[in-house]
């Protein structure tokens, strides 16, 4: 693979910067306004959608911000992440099945173990970049899946886990809608620490992996090492929201490790726009949204639906929503200049 | 002894079909850098259109041996006109994301007509019962696949070695810019071989109806142990792909019968296999190092 080719992010970042940087760039105003309106959405969410399909948002936000933490950040494309949220599920579902923990540490113990799982599968997946990346995390969580369906004793097999309790300290949580207030919090410190990471220093090194690999490890990075890193928190953010998902079904199946949950978090990522993080939630948002109207409406090819909007955004709309109005409002800024 | 040559000549049954798929990926690969992750879905379509073709109206299986490969080709051909082309001077992985895509649309195209049951396929009459090689009988069936696909790939690997456009299919796989420097039109090229590619998938899907449960979910699986054999055979290899389909279908039979007792090992043991690889050799084993990235 030459170095000539773009890399993903590339559709958000040739003229003008990323969307990120974009808003980053914007007057402090616009984005305390921008968190303002952001929060008041997370505040009243339950109240215009049904609280079920709230919560369902919540969580694949985080899916959604942990994989653009690799793909748009590091120029990583996991097509294997289902193996993280997928593994924090079972582990959080069965911890809190039979230690009986709250859930929030139930889910914290599922999230360490999705960032255990990631360190192997990270240490082998970064020896390759590109194409082969995603191919070989697409191979390792397909192995996941294959081990959870043979581990019947553990997971239950096609059954799955049935049960999932919702216990935190014996406050009744069964409605969709007090849960979705129980969990916002969690998600808001998933998604600022996010935030945080990309906007740290290591943040920086990571973009700079990005865009020039050999020129950070000129710099004396040790790439592979910041990689693996990348992924790791990846894995654990990505475990929150599994964790999350299993106890708000109440039902961990076989479904949180196949590979369409892996490529559903992409097209979430690519929708809302790659390396601008908050793209994720709005693409989040959009897919689950979506996904419920068509089922609900009876539809039974969902995939079609879903497709068919990936493979639009791929050839006409690369940069995705949040990347697309970023751009819009730097070029309105730089004329006004 | 005889089950053990049982569970080889199984192997190598299976490991046709990687082979196969991992062939057309390779060329595909190499000419337009593009990962096909549809290509599990052509597969399927092949297998679906013999059956279509069969029920709806009585084409033989012979015939739709021909029929299928050449019609999927065609449309992999207007699909990497219509879409893929436009993705050409992107990052590879716009394309991946494409095709896979593509796959879910295809997949609940056939679904929304067929249904997810697994429909049969009866073996043709020429190649039903078994041959009988002394020691052993296997299916005729089989070893009919078997000696087809060898033969299949031999041919290409002739095609590939001693014509020009092989030569011209292996120069740009290897250097595009030095062989668009010696005035040889590249861009030429490039739709064919996707039409080819995607004929190899859809020939493999054929092949497979009389074998397994044709339904709309049978490429989906597949293509991901086919992803598996080409990172370890090496993608940019050819010969390493087909190679590493016919090791991995190996691997996979013994493991299968020899690890019984442990399903997680024998389920898996494609995925470990990949694992060791890319400790030892990340490009794969007859694949060649990537730039330094």
């Amino acid at each position: 693979m030459t170095s000539t080719v773009d890399t993903p992010a590339d559709a958000s970042r040739s003229t003008p910067p990323s969307g990120l940087l974009a808003v980053a760039q914007a007057p402090g105003w616009v984005r305390y306004a921008l968190l303002a309106v952001g929060l008041a959405i997370a505040a009243w969410l339950p109240n215009g959608l049904y609280p079920a399909v709230a919560v369902d948002i919540l969580c694949w936000a985080l899916f959604a911000v942990a994989v653009d933490l690799l793909l748009g950040f590091t120029g990583l494309m996991s097509f294997g992440h289902a193996a993280f949220w997928g593994t924090s599920a079972y582990v959080t579902g069965l911890v809190a099945i039979h230690v009986g923990l709250p859930f929030p540490l139930a889910v914290l113990a599922g999230a360490l173990a999705a960032a255990v799982l990631a360190v192997p599968i990270g240490y082998l997946a970064v020896k390759r970049t590109g194409i082969y990346f995603a191919m070989v995390t697409l191979a390792f969580a397909q192995m996941v899946y294959y081990v959870a369906n043979e581990w019947r004793s553990v997971t239950q097999g096609e059954n799955g886990l049935q049960g999932v309790p919702r216990e935190l300290f014996g406050v009744d949580l069964t409605d969709d809608y007090f849960f979705y207030y129980a969990i916002l919090p969690i998600v808001l410190l998933g998604l600022a620490a996010a935030w945080r990471i990309v906007h740290s220093p290591f943040g920086r090194v990571l973009v700079g992996i990005r865009d020039n690999p050999a020129r950070a490890r000129a710099l004396g990075y040790p790439v592979h090492r910041y990689k693996l890193t990348a992924f790791v928190l990846s894995g654990f953010i990505a475990g929150l929201g599994g964790g999350l998902f299993a106890v708000g079904h109440r039902f961990v199946s076989l479904d949180v490790l196949h590979w369409t949950t892996s490529g559903k978090a992409v097209i979430v990522v690519v929708l809302g726009g790659i390396g601008t993080l908050w793209g994720g939630v709005l693409g989040a948002g959009i897919v689950v949204r979506l996904e419920d109207w068509l089922s609900f409406s009876g539809f039974e090819a969902i995939g079609l639906v879903t497709g068919g909007i990936f493979v639009l955004v791929v050839v006409l709309f690369r940069r995705g929503i949040w990347g697309s109005v970023a751009a819009l409002a730097h070029r309105l800024a730089a004329r006004r200049r | 002894m005889t089950g053990f040559a049982q569970n080889t000549f199984n192997g190598l049954v299976s490991g046709a079909f990687y082979a196969l798929l991992a062939l057309g990926l390779a060329v595909i690969f190499g000419m337009l850098r593009v990962v096909n992750f549809a290509h599990g879905a052509f597969y399927m379509l092949g297998a679906f259109g013999a059956y279509v073709l069969l029920t709806e109206a009585g084409v033989p299986f012979w015939a739709a041996l021909v029929i299928m490969p050449v019609g999927l080709g065609l449309l992999g051909m207007a699909l990497e006109r219509a879409v893929i082309h436009r993705l050409t001077k992107l990052d590879p992985l716009y394309n991946f994301l494409l095709t896979f895509g593509l796959t879910l649309i295809l997949q609940d195209l056939v679904k929304l007509r067929y249904g997810v049951q697994s429909s049969p396929y009866a073996t043709p009459s020429l190649l039903s019962g078994s041959v009988d090689f002394g020691l052993f009988d296997f299916p005729t069936y089989r070893v009919f696949i078997l000696g087809f696909t060898v033969l299949l790939c031999v041919a290409v690997w002739w095609a590939l070695t001693r014509t020009r456009i092989g030569m011209v299919v292996r120069a740009a796989t290897e250097r595009p810019d030095l062989t668009r420097a010696f005035g040889i039109d590249v861009g030429r090229w490039v739709t064919p071989v996707f039409g080819f590619g995607i004929g190899l998938a859809g020939l493999a899907g054929v092949l497979a109806a009389p074998m397994r449960a044709v339904n709309p979910l049978m490429g989906a699986d597949l293509i991901i142990v086919v992803f598996a054999v080409v990172v370890i055979g090496g993608l940019g290899s050819i010969f390493g792909s087909v190679a590493a389909g016919f090791g991995i279908g190996l691997v996979q039979a013994w493991g299968e019968s020899y690890l019984s007792n442990f399903p997680i090992v024998s389920q898996t043991i494609v995925f470990i296999v990949m694992a060791g690889v890319l400790l030892w050799r990340p490009a794969g084993l007859f694949g060649r190092e990537e730039a330094p990235a």
